[in-house]
């Protein structure tokens, strides 16, 4: 079996945080959309500081302009070279402004965020406390869609 | 990933989660999710292939269009991972009175030198910098060869920091040698561990630190599962 098929085997059985209902934002059309996003690769600068090995609820907020990032993310499980290869293939930030270049969304966001995926089980924090926090910084900054991408 | 697409939903973000882990997904009734069958690291499939990025991309905002949730819609394209080792020389044997993992460890610091200046960042520095990686493995040498984890670091045992960095050091300088186009998935991973002479070393330390009945929660992630 493959290593991604047995780390796809452990978590389709880990406990996950219960959710009764789906919220649901509507967006203005993507062509006037400002577009974030919103990474668990714990990416970070390096004049940023690291996250921590297990349980780190923190984010890094990255500029729009800031390229090869650190993968903070702790997991040895995950292929890792893929993006010292090319970062987009975490962090899409290029295509997004290519998008934006071509009319497809309306502006790429000034800055977008970083937690780290290897969390706890309630992920409470995230969810009570730094989740609600990155979300407003995003929001004051105008953003209205978020493209989520785990590692 | 998808508790904070509840999160940013409430906050007035609409969200599409480009989904690695289907059953999770499913389970915590996330707005709108693209589930991607890529390699785990790869959530937009392919490195340097903007054309495949794109199209992941399209599928995602695609999604927004939807009236109401949750979405739950298969990328159609399935990668998969490559777990034959990426084809990379290694250097010849240099100094033969120094242990081959750090002959070998100090043979690349040519290619991880043009790596990190090509790419302008690097991945080493958890828990020490291209510098230390020799003395790393020194250590890891030590413990491979019987010495007690104590003696060797102290009561601070900080193994997957320093194994992250020894693999990051390799594989930066892998790829530089390699060159061409990106290797697959886990590619890199398999020449580390099934090529090098650090990779055999790391495994070995780990077998003696799990002798040595040290915390089965660091020797767990010295490596990835399955090695």
């Amino acid at each position: 079996m493959s290593s991604d098929q047995v780390m796809r085997d452990i978590m389709a059985n880990l406990p996950v945080p219960e959710f009764e209902s789906t919220p649901w934002a509507s967006p203005p059309p993507l062509s006037e959309a400002t577009v974030a996003i919103v990474t668990s690769a714990g990416l970070h600068r390096a004049d940023q500081e690291r996250f921590e090995g297990r349980g780190d609820t923190s984010y890094r907020m990255l500029d729009r302009g800031d390229r090869e990032l650190i993968l903070g993310h702790w997991s040895s499980n995950f292929d890792r070279a893929a993006y010292v290869s090319d970062h987009n293939v975490v962090y899409p930030i290029d295509r997004l402004e290519e998008l934006a270049a071509d009319g497809t969304i309306g502006a790429v966001a000034p800055r977008h965020v970083a937690f780290a995926g290897n969390q706890p089980d309630t992920v409470s924090e995230v969810r009570l406390d730094t989740g609600p926090a990155a979300a407003a910084e995003l929001r004051a900054d105008g953003v209205d869609v978020a493209i989520l991408t785990p590692v | 990933m998808c508790v904070l697409a509840h999160v940013l939903e409430d906050a007035g973000i609409a969200t599409v989660v480009l989904a690695s882990m289907r059953p999770v997904a499913e389970r915590m009734n996330v707005p709108r999710v693209l589930y991607c069958e890529f390699p785990l690291g790869r959530p937009l499939g392919m490195p340097d292939n903007a054309q495949f990025q794109h199209g992941v991309l399209g599928a995602a905002f695609d999604l927004l269009n939807a009236p109401s949730g949750p979405v739950l819609v298969d990328y159609p394209e399935v990668v998969e991972a490559v777990e034959t080792p990426l084809a990379c020389a290694l250097p010849p044997r240099y100094d033969p009175d120094i242990a081959p993992s750090i002959d070998e460890a100090q043979g690349l610091r040519a290619a991880y030198d043009r790596a990190v200046a090509r790419r302008g960042a690097t991945e080493v520095g958890r828990a020490v910098d291209a510098d230390g990686v020799a003395a790393a493995l020194g250590d890891l040498e030590r413990v491979a060869a019987g010495e007690h984890w104590k003696e060797v670091y102290g009561p601070r045992l900080d193994t997957i920091a320093i194994a992250h960095d020894i693999r990051a050091y390799y594989q930066e300088a892998a790829l530089e040698l390699a060159g061409g186009p990106p290797p697959g998935a886990r590619q890199a991973e398999a020449w580390f561990y099934e090529e090098t002479e650090a990779g055999k070393t790391l495994a070995a330390a780990r077998d003696a630190l799990t002798e040595q009945e040290a915390p089965s929660g660091i020797t767990f992630y010295m490596q990835p599962v399955g090695r």
